[in-house]
């Protein structure tokens, strides 16, 4: 082994990253761990319904391939399957992990732990803590962090922000750059690998059930350094959210696992019409249908609730007692905010910007086209293919931590030469330009202000490139983005201290954002066909002989250039998509 | 007509830690349904004193806005609480925001907490786990007992309780009722259980449990509603426990 104590990077503290650092600090390895927040803040803490496992404990017949058909399925074969294959055979093993390590999973009356319906499945596989899986699996895996940070073998950079990969002339990266948020020190880490574990885009929609955090900048700047990502245009639009001024708080679908149901009014009766559309799955069809079901009810049909963007999702008719066990969390956050009890009145949700599907593209081995970088989690782009099933989010966060830290084992240990021999003049030069990027963004004297071009930007992507996409609309979006770019050029950051300057680091985030959005439009303005979340009403079926491919963006000055990679079909067929 | 409800929003601003604080108004136009995390962010998109004097922008931190993440804690009116559940319909046209008082302030309602997670170090919060690897099912856990667990795991470390309590300060070590309540929890794991002791030791040294002086400040202020003060009660019952075993020898 000719690096045998090889330096690891994790840049993102939720469930994949934390998961990464785990394994790599268990196989007596040190890991810097870079975080813009407290990990224990990290957007993993808004999941609610559940992470998916076929531990089969209800007799049901459930499998890890019953499993993985329906998560193939259930991502309209987009994805790559064998990842998805041992992502679900894992599954049980890490319900298991995870119980050990202290989440509080509900129980049977056995004292089993419990699983429940979601979405794209008629089997109970979906293990559950309350309606807060997310926090307490993020806390367990924390918590194991700290464990290995007490015996040394790893050390939080919280508050600190990825700024870009140090890449040397054979392109491959040897660390990174990232900034302390408070006192703006700009400094180097060394590192034989770094995975990404950074999250998803949602800031990029203005408002989504994602956090303030979530701002797919650290993608943006790594695919400005040239590294690739994929299948940008396939974001999940969640079919029930509350629509909020400041943001659109997730209802999660375990809510609908436990018997909520979707309506409208129609001819002044309550209209269930996903439980008329289709039979067989009800109010459990994959996110994608819901969404479109949802939309064509209240945009089409124009038949939302008081004539507005809302229609009903009723937990009323539940017993009160599954409510307080089951969905606890939930009911406290629509009580919170709404000022109502949705035990006694109905729901008023609609669909919002969710997830995305896409990310930094990655291979078999969670490696990106540039030797040293990794990415695991939502900020990958593997295994949900065209659409994600609910609670197997959780799950390929965990399986991503996994495999990404083998992965990242072998190929920094079997280095010629580690980055600690790098010489130190590429370090400073990347450093040296960093302070200047700062030094540039604060003598910019404009007139615009960048919350007010952030607020544009989400709502032209929310207008143009969310469930119902047409090619002319796509064309404006993306000539709005690029306006916008050139914009961002003329802001006033009004703050001109290295103190804690929140909207300098706000503006260097937005002009990744926009990237990032432009990828996402174009992606979309080209792919002429219907699959999975992505729907054109002029191209409205699925075409698998000339789009079952995945989407491969590269940066260029002019903006994406897109080329096209073959799907591994290798284990099940591609057939028709019908629930 | 609707006369158009203007909010006067009062922030305690600071520049950097060795500034001297000084108050800021704000006229916020209102919207049915705000939160406090809006009035800041109007601070943002029209950085503007209300008598139309330029400033910056207020700096804080927020991210779930929907009280999961615990980030954006601050002092609202006088009471601590999180920006994104304080909403403006139940406060008034009248708000004033400061940053919290038990730690100290980066800049504006930025304040550093990582007071709060090296406590949880101190107190070893975390199962001593074998490793990640497959090792089959953990022991059953009856749902009542499950109940219990959720709710006292359900804190997501705002730091309100530290806050409110008389015995953090600056010149005390004391933990707090966040780490107590963590030690039970973990002490009430089947495998966390196991390592009770070390537990049970790290809060009988400096700025344990006996710097508790029983205000109960801490339930008060817990937007959780987590049971702090039976969690104090009954980890204070086994560090006695713990004690009289080890004299008994």
């Amino acid at each position: 082994m000719p690096n045998p104590k090889p330096k690891f990077i994790v840049v993102g503290g939720g469930l994949a990253g934390l998961m990464t650092v785990i394994k790599l600090a268990e196989a007596g390895h040190t890991v810097d761990l870079i975080s813009m927040v407290a990990c224990k803040r990290s957007h993993s803490v808004c999941a609610q319904g559940g992470i998916n496992a076929s531990v089969n404990t209800k007799g049901e017949g459930d499998s890890p391939w019953i499993h993985f058909e329906e998560t193939i399925l259930g991502g309209d074969f987009l994805a790559n399957q064998p990842m998805v294959k041992d992502m679900c055979e894992n599954a049980p093993s890490f319900i298991y992990m995870l119980d050990r390590m202290g989440v509080q999973f509900n129980r049977t009356a056995e004292g089993l732990i419990d699983f429940r319906r979601f979405g794209g499945t008629r089997f109970h596989r979906t293990a559950f803590a309350g309606a807060t899986t997310g926090q307490q699996i993020l806390y367990a895996l924390d918590e194991q962090v700290r464990r290995f940070e007490a015996d040394g073998k790893v050390t939080r950079y919280e508050g600190w922000e990825f700024l870009s990969a140090v890449i040397d002339d054979g392109g491959t990266a040897r660390g990174i750059v990232a900034m302390n948020l408070s006192n703006f020190e700009i400094r180097a880490f060394r590192g034989d690998a770094t995975v990404f574990a950074t999250g998803g885009p949602g800031m990029i929609y203005g408002r989504s059930t994602n956090s303030m955090i979530c701002t797919g900048s650290a993608a943006g700047a790594l695919y400005q350094q040239g590294v690739f990502y994929g299948n940008g245009e396939f974001i999940q639009i969640h079919p029930t959210a509350i629509a909020g001024e400041d943001k659109n708080r997730l209802i999660s679908e375990a809510v609908r696992g436990e018997g909520g149901r979707l309506w409208t009014m129609k001819d002044g009766k309550r209209w269930y019409f996903l439980e008329e559309w289709y039979p067989k799955y009800g109010n459990l069809v994959p996110r994608d249908i819901a969404s479109r079901a949802i939309f064509k009810v209240v945009r089409e049909l124009k038949l939302g609730i008081d004539g507005k963007d809302v229609v009903y999702l009723d937990i009323s008719h539940i017993e009160r007692k599954i409510l307080d066990e089951k969905l606890g969390g939930i009911i406290e956050i629509y009580e919170k905010f709404m000022n109502e009890d949705p035990s006694k009145v109905p729901m008023r949700v609609f669909p919002s910007m969710h997830y995305s599907m896409g990310g930094i593209y990655i291979n078999a081995k969670h490696m990106t086209n540039v030797p040293g970088i990794m990415a695991a989690g939502e900020c990958d782009y593997q295994y949900h293919g065209a659409n994600r099933l609910g609670a197997n989010s959780l799950l390929s966060c965990i399986q991503g931590g996994l495999v990404t830290a083998a992965s990242a084992l072998e190929y920094a240990s079997g280095l010629e030469r580690g980055a600690e021999a790098a010489p130190s003049k590429m370090f400073d030069d990347q450093v040296k330009k960093e302070e200047s990027k700062n030094d540039e963004f604060l003598r910019r004297r404009g007139k615009e202000n960048p919350y007010q071009i952030w607020e544009e930007m989400g709502e032209e992507m929310t207008d143009k490139v969310t469930v119902v996409r047409y090619n002319d609309k796509l064309e404006q979006a993306d000539k709005t983005l690029t306006a916008l770019q050139a914009r961002v050029k003329q802001v006033n950051v009004s703050d001109v201290s290295k103190w804690a300057n929140q909207p300098l680091v706000f503006t260097r985030q937005l002009e990744n954002m926009l990237d990032i959005a432009r990828v996402i439009t174009r992606g979309a303005l080209a792919r002429n066909e219907s699959r999975g979340a992505h729907y054109k009403p002029d191209f409205p079926n699925r075409d698998d002989a000339n789009w079952l491919k995945s989407t491969v963006a590269k940066f260029t000055p002019k903006g994406p250039e897109l080329s096209y990679e073959a799907v591994d079909i290798s284990l099940i067929k591609p057939r028709e998509r019908k629930y | 007509m609707t006369e158009q409800k203007t909010i006067k929003f009062r922030v305690k601003r600071q520049d950097n830690p060795d500034a001297k604080p000084h108050w800021e108004e704000f006229h916020i136009p209102y919207r049915p349904y705000m939160n406090v995390i809006l009035c800041l962010r109007e601070t943002q998109k029209h950085p503007k004193t209300f008598d139309g004097t330029p400033t910056t922008p207020v700096a804080w931190e927020s991210s779930c806005l929907e009280e999961v993440c615990g980030i954006c804690t601050m002092v609202i009116n006088g009471k601590v609480r999180q920006a994104c559940s304080a909403l403006v319909d139940q406060l008034g046209t009248e708000i004033s925001v400061e940053p919290m008082r038990k730690f100290p302030v980066v800049r504006d309602l930025m304040v550093d907490r990582s007071f709060l997670f090296e406590t949880l170090k101190k107190v070893r919060a975390w199962v001593q786990i074998d490793g990640t690897h497959a090792l089959g099912p953990g022991p059953r856990v009856h749902p009542d007992v499950q109940k219990e667990g959720y709710w006292m795991s359900r804190c997501f470390s705002c730091g309100c309780c530290l806050d409110v309590c008389p015995q953090v300060n600056d010149r005390s070590d004391f933990v707090g009722a966040m780490a107590i309540n963590q030690v039970r929890l973990f002490n009430s794991h089947p495998l966390g259980a196991m390592n009770s002791k070390d537990r049970l030791e790290a809060l009988m040294g400096e700025g344990g449990i006996e710097d508790c002086g029983n205000s109960q400040n801490c339930i008060k202020a817990c937007p959780k509603e987590i049971p702090l003060v039976t969690s104090i009660a009954e980890v204070n019952r086994q560090v006695t426990q713990y004690i009289f075993g080890f004299l008994k020898k």
